[in-house]
């Protein structure tokens, strides 16, 4: 009895945290958008649904997100593959690279495969091809995105599963591929499900990269509320569109809620650090392959962009640098561009400490694994990253503007808006790590004299605090990229560092471009570092002993060392 | 039995359907080592628990010291508990585990400390403070297990198989260690485990248990001699067991009749005859019984197995069902062989029907 308020009691102040911040702007926007006069006008939505437009934004919205889904599988799987059982030079450091992409800005993203694939950039001046004006750059890009959620998810468990099962597949008589499709498919199919869910749910709600590259024609559902919200100022179908969005990103959690239930079957996990093997034969020709993927696929994108910001108008040079430190003469910006990295770093820091709160303290609550209520409870955490960040950064304009939440002026409206969309990643790191916490190691401690608040702050607060170290990192990351929800409440005169890139490339002329490439490189270095401070000191000790999958069950290995984290958890899209 | 240190009364836990513990009742007194036994899913760890206060009762209580525990949680309890798999913290060195009771109550951290390797003198681990526990053989972390649930000097001491994961020989000599020391200290004691060798050498009272009920409480030689029932009989590795029928002091059964102590009912029951009641007509013992003997019946050998000093034997007899013996490796006859056997009748056990 007690234990449930307790958890009741942790559970509120996250609850609080969401009405407020979350559920109350939406529905603010929605009702703006569907009320007047005192009346629903819910006609409208029919009437929104009706036009062809819309339903050609609908279309291309599911289809490219299969697409993206489709294509993500297919180049990453034999990457999870490799990255899970051979064992070759530079490994870790790879793996962090390719986690890079996950952790960019969409915006850098976009403006790096415009730089790449667009006018002037590497394919047009080498073979006269250009892609920005084909959907093939945004699936391109998708893949680019979410090549690392495959790679880790699928290939977190599958470096788990014990090959002795395939060994002795192969004793009984089964053939090579035999045994993979026997043995092996079945225990992945539901992390390659998982991670589809989740790749599905990046790319229906991809905003930046379709924003950039997607030019006039091509929309998500996404882009088209931000043209209803902040261009055309069509409130009532933004208001629908939001409801839209709102739906399938619901029921698509609600897939993804149920593969990982489903992969919570019992499953003989090893250490990871022992099933790799030097490459043989084929393998070779496969982890060839995989190499020249992720040179092409990741480490081109990103040094194209890093050279173009050094190809200035008078050849190879810190021009655009330095003219980030000027306000410039046109009235693109208030204060010179460079002060938003001040920003940048001041609101995700306040943001990240916000999300290590309010995730930390959902969950603790959630650690107990409970009823219904609290699985409720869980998929509500998750509800952000789906919900537009359009609407929810419109909507904090709107709703957050009279007492007793009246934060029009306060410059916390930024941090709070990107912490909402890092308590999920908060949660994902923090729970598998509190979970995996032995029930017992707490009974022995309250056994042995202590009360259960000594219990969280003697067992439970030690050997979280790592994964509240990286869940801060990841959470950091998060709100460093935020664009959506951003660009609304960042005030003109202390724009962050994505709002700033995409307002330089609103703009036209060889200067400002380059400035937008100079200012995104300086994001990637920063982004970049940051991951790589988390990874590198995890990836060299306790990298391979924890569910590498958020919502892996871990192993019954001994309690001996307490789970360190090593998730990438599956991170949105940053740019919504 | 009021002076008992332990009382739990009608005790019952029930997981949906299945009831964990059924009306247990069990008094405990102070200073005595109690064993529960039982194999596994009959209800031991759960026992455990609810003394604990890990585990809600759904009906019956606990008293401590005659103090009735209903509302008390874990910490307030005053009982220590030493897990299956020890549970040590992992974050922590030996001597922070051993200390962690006494932190947990305030003592002064000299006090602590002195108490901590006193402890770790005591389990055999002296100087050991500053190990971390990864570094712990299975045998070190059970002495550590154990001194982390003495130091907070508990009323009660419970350990849920304390020696389960450990090697044979390691368990053996380490039921002898904890015997003395818990003699010495006058701990009172209550430990779960289904094995019969470790309970047997560990305890003043063996308690043992099947689905959630007290099948049978008696002191080891009692319960070794006279198992209750026919679930205990089997459980002790008794296997010659047969359907008989006694009638004035003469139990008829497939072995041919047999006298049993004349208190014992008329009527059908089961029979066990204990292998060690089962004699080599040539040997010495056999010869020693004279006309007490039951009458030679002609066996075949059909198996041996060798535990210790001892050899068991398996026999077909020309009637009735198979007969395990028990002999020394001097009288042991070859698979094959046939030999006549005499059954001892002051061991036999009538047991009643299920």
């Amino acid at each position: 009895m007690r234990a449930a308020l307790v958890r009741g009691g942790l559970a509120a102040v996250p609850l609080a945290f969401f009405a407020a911040f979350f559920a109350y702007p939406v529905a603010a926007i929605v009702g703006r958008g569907l009320r007047e006069g005192g009346h629903w006008h819910l006609g409208r939505i029919g009437d929104v649904l009706g036009d062809g437009s819309v339903r050609h934004v609908l279309w291309f919205t599911c289809w490219q997100a299969a697409a993206s889904t489709a294509l993500t599988l297919a180049v990453a799987l034999p990457a999870a593959y490799v990255f899970a059982r051979l064992d070759f030079p530079g490994k870790r450091v790879l793996r962090a690279v390719v986690t890079v992409p996950f952790v960019l800005p969409t915006v850098v993203a976009g403006s790096a495969f415009l730089a790449l694939l667009g006018r002037g950039g590497l394919t047009d001046s080498l073979f006269g091809v250009r892609l920005d004006t084909s959907v093939w750059a945004i699936l391109i890009a998708h893949v680019f995105f979410n090549y690392a959620v495959v790679v880790r998810t699928v290939g977190g468990l599958w470096a788990q599963l014990d090959p002795r099962q395939e060994e002795a597949a192969r004793m009984l008589g089964a053939g090579r591929l035999t045994a993979f499709r026997r043995v092996v498919l079945p225990a992945l199919a539901p992390s390659v499900a998982a991670a589809a869910v989740m790749v599905y749910l990046f790319t229906f709600t991809s905003f930046g990269v379709v924003q950039i590259l997607g030019g006039p024609t091509r929309a998500t559902l996404e882009v088209e509320i931000y043209r209803q919200t902040a261009e055309i100022f069509d409130l009532p179908t933004a208001a629908v569109l939001t409801l839209v969005q709102f739906v399938a990103v619901a029921a698509i959690l609600a897939v993804h809620a149920w593969t990982l239930r489903r992969r919570e079957s019992a499953l003989r996990l090893v250490d990871a650090g022992a099933t790799g093997h030097r490459p043989r034969g084929g393998e070779r020709a496969l982890l060839a392959g995989v190499l020249a993927v992720v040179a092409v696929l990741i480490l081109l994108p990103l040094g194209v962009l890093a050279a173009r910001s050094f190809d200035g108008p008078h050849g190879y040079g810190l021009d655009f640098y330095r003219a980030l430190g000027s306000v410039g003469d046109d009235s693109t910006f208030l204060v010179p561009p460079v002060q938003a990295v001040g920003n940048s770093l001041r609101y995700a820091a306040v943001a990240a400490l916000i999300a290590l709160v309010i995730g930390g303290l959902a969950a603790a609550a959630l650690t107990r694994r409970a009823g219904r209520l609290m699985r409720g409870f869980d998929a509500l955490l998750m509800l952000p990253l789906g919900t537009s960040a359009v609407t929810v950064g419109f909507g904090f304009l709107i709703s957050l503007d009279k007492p007793p939440l009246d934060l029009r002026d306060s410059w916390l409206l930024v941090p709070l808006a990107q912490a909402l969309v890092g308590v999920p990643f908060v949660v994902r790191v923090m729970l598998p790590v509190l979970r995996a916490v032995d029930q017992r190691l707490r009974e022995a401690a309250a056994v042995l004299g202590a009360s259960p608040a000594r219990v969280w702050r003697e067992i439970d607060l030690p050997m979280a605090a790592r994964a509240a170290g990286v869940a801060a990192g990841f959470a950091f990351a998060v709100s460093l990229g935020e664009f959506g929800a951003t660009v609304f409440i960042a005030r003109p005169d202390s724009p962050t560092l994505p709002v700033a890139v995409a307002r330089l490339l609103g703009r036209a002329g060889g200067t400002n471009y380059g400035q937008a490439m100079a200012l995104s490189t300086v994001l990637m270095v920063v982004c970049a570092v940051c991951l790589l401070i988390l990874e590198v000191p995890l990836s060299s000790r306790a990298a391979t002993r924890t569910p590498a999958v958020p919502g892996t069950p871990p192993g019954d290995g001994p309690a001996a060392d307490p789970a360190a984290p090593r998730t990438a958890p599956t991170r949105e899209e940053v740019l919504r | 039995m009021s002076d008992a240190l332990l009382r739990i009364e009608d005790a019952t836990v029930r997981f949906g359907e299945r009831a964990a513990l059924d009306g247990v009742t069990l008094d405990v007194a102070g200073h005595e080592t109690v064993c529960v036994l039982g194999p596994s899913g009959s209800g031991k760890s759960t026992l455990l628990r609810v003394v604990a206060g890990l585990q809600p009762l759904d009906s019956g209580r606990v008293l401590l010291a005659g103090t009735d525990q209903a509302g008390t949680p874990p910490h307030r309890r005053g009982v220590g508990l030493m897990f299956q798999d020890h549970q040590l913290f992992p974050q922590r060195d030996v001597g922070g585990n051993v200390g962690f009771g006494p932190r947990m109550h305030r003592v002064p951290r000299a006090r602590r400390d002195a108490r901590t390797e006193e402890l770790l003198d005591l389990v055999g681990l002296p100087g050991a403070s500053r190990r971390p526990v990864a570094t712990l053989s299975g045998g070190e972390q059970q002495r550590v297990a154990l001194a982390r649930a003495l130091a907070p000097e508990p009323r009660l001491l419970m350990l849920d198989e304390p020696l389960g994961q450990l090697d044979r020989s390691l368990r053996e000599r380490l039921v002898d260690e904890l015997r003395r020391l818990f003699e010495r200290l006058g701990t009172t004691v209550l430990a779960v485990t289904h094995d019969q060798g470790e309970a047997f050498a560990l305890a003043d009272r063996v308690v043992l248990m099947r689905a959630g009920r007290v099948e049978q409480v008696g002191t080891p030689l009692e319960v070794w001699r006279r198992p209750a029932t026919e679930f205990a009989a089997r459980f002790l590795g008794f296997d010659n067991i047969a359907d008989a029928t006694v009638r004035s002091g003469r139990a008829d059964s497939g072995w041919g009749a047999l006298p049993v102590p004349a208190a014992t009912p008329d009527g059908p029951c089961r029979l066990l005859v204990p292998p060690g009641a089962v004699l080599l007509a040539h040997t010495p013992a056999a010869k020693a019984l004279g006309p007490a003997a039951s009458a030679p019946l002609g066996c075949e050998v059909v198996g041996r197995t060798f535990r210790g000093g001892r050899v068991v034997l398996r026999l077909r007899p020309e009637r009735g069902p198979g007969l395990d013996a028990e002999c020394s490796l001097r009288d042991a006859p070859d698979v094959g062989d046939r030999v006549p056997v005499v059954l001892d009748p002051a061991d036999l056990v009538t047991l009643p029907r299920a």
